[in-house]
């Protein structure tokens, strides 16, 4: 578990981070979101103390970073996974990072084989991949076999086989029990793995629950209907107090009503269906209903010249 | 328009494009897919001229790279966005190319502008961010107003909003009737835009396509159906030959399509809450079809 | 003209050229100066071709310019932007060949032109006049070796494509190996009267009576160096990939 408290980070005169409190639950992905400059890297280098609040604090499992002993039991994280030497194999760059933290040379196999780097484990990480060094430094994230995982982008510059492989490793380590937060920009990735969000914005909170109440909040929910007797049944549902859009391809879209009343309508008044799709909005719409306003910086609309 | 025949590139005895051929046509945006190392970056090299193939050839617009007296004009590139003097403003680095394209120099202002950069084109190029820098990019790739653009990975180092801003331009660009292809990792991002697929694997052509026959034809489609007249809705499906399988609270109907269900469940006076077609993901499909070419996978 | 033009927008768009310039000029005029009023307590006069000894320090700067226009462009990723730019590499190379020799033929100009005033500045001496022709060849020739000396540096860094190798073989070159081949036991001397920068002070400094070459013939042998140099470059870059 992760709990910030009113934190709040300047430098100089900006605020980066202003009052900010949130809980990140243990058993669940929780995303982290927020536009370029929102604050999201300074607040993950407050929860690892590598930069001080200016007010307020942070606590892992309760305690704040300094007090942990060692930190890597606890807590573990993948920023940059290019902070490897390029000349050392996989395997020693994890046993002296094991030997600092004073575990067992064994638990350096166990985490190999964790990331699937078994195979490779003695060449020098300097040939190795962006997937294969981002494994690499996941597996020096679990060492310590830590309760809390925190990643920043994890799948920047990943191909898609690795992008589901490290949607599926997070998911798994929260199904363990453990916590999970992971930063990210790609929203539709962010949608597939992360049950809970912490959206921020200009260093504050904009929101935090369950990505479907985020969704669901913040965008409005319709209902996609096909029927050879469309006219007959927009007509029926107008009545009732909904409202209808005729898209391009003579389907209608229905707000103000669920899929259930729809279909009873439907059948009430013999309207055979084709489709019936309740359509949910997606998260970018939900994001940018929501930030629209926070964004420090933005091109313009799109016009061609 | 794109066109590639027959390409191959070696270096040293690696082999990285194998006999690789396909077309980008104009009017739409064509994903260029395929896992780590099967060649996107070097054939897109191999368009743009920076590499030579061994073997084969690529026209723009029915004309070798070579033979383009203005390429700037044809064809915009985005390889890599740190390809810039970090030492250069932004807006002398648009001047030049502006230059080498014979365009005007008012050209330097407009895309600007387009990318979002006006306030800051007259900072080095070195002090960007990521995603400031990649929008320099695609200012350089828009500077000759060009009808072929090449993107490799736009979205890398963009935020929520920079990424929607360059899926809505690569949309106008194809809208316009340009050809656009762009390269990327991130499938759902590509679910959303791109028309048409060319899809690599270890430097050979996997499969090139319309997006929704890539993901059709590799995955099963389904409709998922909800009613409170399970029994009934059930037997009359089972009776067509359709397979049924128990979701909590709904029905996942393969063997018929949607318009089939809801004309069998009004024949049968069935009240649907719920009639929803089901399609496969990119990503399912793309794993489907280049499951055995990946490069290197985790043991 | 564009392809010209755009070479002039990327050399004067970063620090570095004007840097070098400006240390070119400071470094040659300067040390000149120095060498002149120290010489001017001891001896009664100062003539033309005196103050041009010191042209290789300018030159050296100006060759270092030269040669990092071609290898940061390699360094940063912008010689693709180039090539993307411009269809053809040789047109594009020679292109910027020829900006850099028109920049450094201006360089050498005011270098020697300023080396020579400064001088009359200081001893007010009418010895400095410039007289003969050798003195004008000597003082308003300058600019023509430091043109070829920007395109032999355009070829060497267009070849080695690293800022450190190119730089350190265009100083080294000149200010060390040309001196060393003298002591090859044998050939030393007549391989020494054919080293390009030897040639090169042959035309721009007193005339060597020994050598097989005159003034003009030296300006040609270090052109025609610097010609197959720039060949040599163009052939290998028109068939390297980018």
């Amino acid at each position: 578990m992760i709990e910030a408290i009113g934190l709040t980070k300047r430098y100089g005169r900006t605020v980066a981070v202003r009052d900010l409190s949130f809980t990140v639950q243990p058993g669940r992905v929780t995303g982290f979101l927020g536009p370029n400059g929102a604050g999201k890297s300074t607040t993950m280098r407050m929860i690892l103390g590598l930069d001080r609040p200016s007010e307020g604090r942070v606590l892992i499992d309760g305690r704040p970073y300094h007090e942990l002993r060692p930190p890597m039991r606890t807590v573990g994280a993948l920023l940059d996974a290019k902070w490897v030497h390029p000349n050392r194999s996989a395997r020693n760059h994890l046993r002296w990072l094991a030997k600092a933290t004073r575990l067992p040379s064994t638990r350096v196999d166990e985490v190999l084989a964790q990331v699937g780097l078994t195979a490779v484990a003695d060449k020098r990480a300097g040939g190795f991949s962006l997937g294969m060094s981002q494994r690499l430094g996941i597996a020096a994230a679990l060492l310590g076999d830590p309760q809390v995982l925190l990643f920043d982008e994890p799948v920047n510059g990943l191909d898609p086989e690795g992008i589901l492989w490290i949607r599926r490793f997070m998911q798994g380590l929260a199904e363990q029990g453990r916590t999970v937060l992971v930063s990210s920009h790609l929203l539709s990735e962010m949608a597939q793995t992360a049950e809970d969000l912490i959206v921020i914005g200009r260093g504050q909170l904009i929101s935090q629950g369950s990505t479907s109440a985020f969704i669901g909040g913040a965008t409005e929910t319709t209902v996609l209907v096909r029927s050879p007797q469309a006219a007959k049944l927009a007509e029926v549902v107008t009545q009732w107090g909904m409202s209808v859009r005729i898209t391009d391809d003579d389907a209608l879209v229905i707000s103000g009503g669920s899929s259930d009343q729809i279909g009873e309508m439907a059948a009430t008044h013999g309207v055979v269906l084709h489709e019936l799709s309740p359509q949910q909005g997606s998260l970018e719409e939900a994001f940018m209903r929501l930030t629209g306003h926070a964004v420090e910086y933005q091109a313009d609309e799109v016009t061609v010249a | 328009m794109i066109e590639a025949v027959g390409l191959t590139k070696r270096y040293g005895r690696t082999v990285a494009v194998d006999d690789l051929s396909f077309t980008a046509r104009p009017g739409v945006v064509t994903g260029f897919l395929g896992p780590n190392g099967a060649g996107k970056s070097t054939a897109m090299r191999l368009v743009l001229g920076l590499d030579r193939s061994d073997t084969g050839f690529v026209l723009i617009d029915g004309r070798r790279f070579g033979e383009l007296r203005r390429p700037l004009r044809v064809i915009g590139g985005l390889l890599d966005a740190t390809w810039v003097h970090p030492h250069r403003t932004a807006r002398d680095h648009l001047r030049w190319l502006a230059r080498a394209a014979d365009m005007p120099r008012t050209r330097v202002d407009e895309v600007l502008d387009l990318v979002g950069l006006t306030k800051v084109a007259r900072s080095p190029a070195g002090d960007f961010s990521l995603g400031m820098a990649q929008r320099l990019g695609i200012a350089a790739a828009l500077v000759g107003d060009p009808s072929v653009l090449l993107f490799d990975e736009p979205v890398n180092g963009l935020d929520p909003q920079g990424i929607a801003w360059i899926r809505k331009l690569m949309r106008t660009m194809a809208d316009n009737g340009r050809t656009v292809l762009v390269s990327s990792h991130l499938l759902a991002e590509m679910a959303q835009t791109a028309d048409e697929l060319i899809v690599i694997g270890r430097g050979r052509l996997i499969a090139q396509c319309p997006t929704a026959q890539f993901i059709s034809e590799a995955t099963e489609s389904s409709v998922r159906v909800r009613t409170a007249q399970v029994e009934r809705l059930q037997t009359a499906l089972v009776h067509k030959g359709a397979t049924v399988r128990h979701e909590p609270g709904a029905l996942v109907v393969t063997g018929l399509d949607a318009a089939q269900i809801g004309e069998l469940a009004a024949a049968h006076g069935v009240v649907l809450h719920e009639l929803s077609p089901r399609r496969g993901s990119l990503e399912e499909a793309y794993l489907h079809h280049t499951g055995d070419a990946a490069d290197h996978q985790a043991g | 003209m564009t392809l010209l033009a755009v070479e002039r927008i990327k050399l004067f768009s970063t620090r570095a050229p004007v840097w070098c310039v400006a240390t070119a000029l400071a470094l040659t005029i300067g040390a000149t100066a120095g060498l002149v009023w120290l010489n001017a307590r001891h001896s009664d006069g100062v003539s033309p071709e005196s103050t041009q000894t010191l042209y290789i320090l300018g030159l050296a700067v100006t060759m270092v310019m030269a040669t990092l226009s071609v290898t940061t462009e390699y360094r940063f990723g912008t010689i693709k932007a180039t090539f993307q730019a411009v269809p053809s590499r040789t047109r594009a190379l020679l292109a910027k060949a020829t900006v850099l020799a028109l920049v450094a033929g201006f360089v050498g100009e005011i270098s020697s032109f300023g080396s020579w005033g400064v001088a009359r500045l200081i001893t007010g001496s009418p010895h400095t006049d410039i007289a003969t022709a050798d003195e004008w060849r000597e003082i308003a020739g300058m600019g023509l070796v430091y043109a070829v000396a920007a395109v032999l540096a355009v070829a060497v860094g267009a070849l080695l494509r690293q800022s450190a190798a190119a730089v350190a073989i265009l100083l080294l070159f000149p200010l060390l190996v040309e001196q060393l081949v003298e002591i090859v036991p044998g050939v030393g001397e007549r391989l020494h009267d054919w080293m390009p920068f030897v040639a090169a002070s042959q035309f721009a400094g007193t005339v060597d009576p020994t050598l097989p070459y005159g003034p003009w013939g030296g300006l040609a042998y270090f052109a025609a160096v610097a010609a197959v140099l720039l060949v040599a470059a163009l052939v290998v870059v028109e068939k390297r990939d980018a």
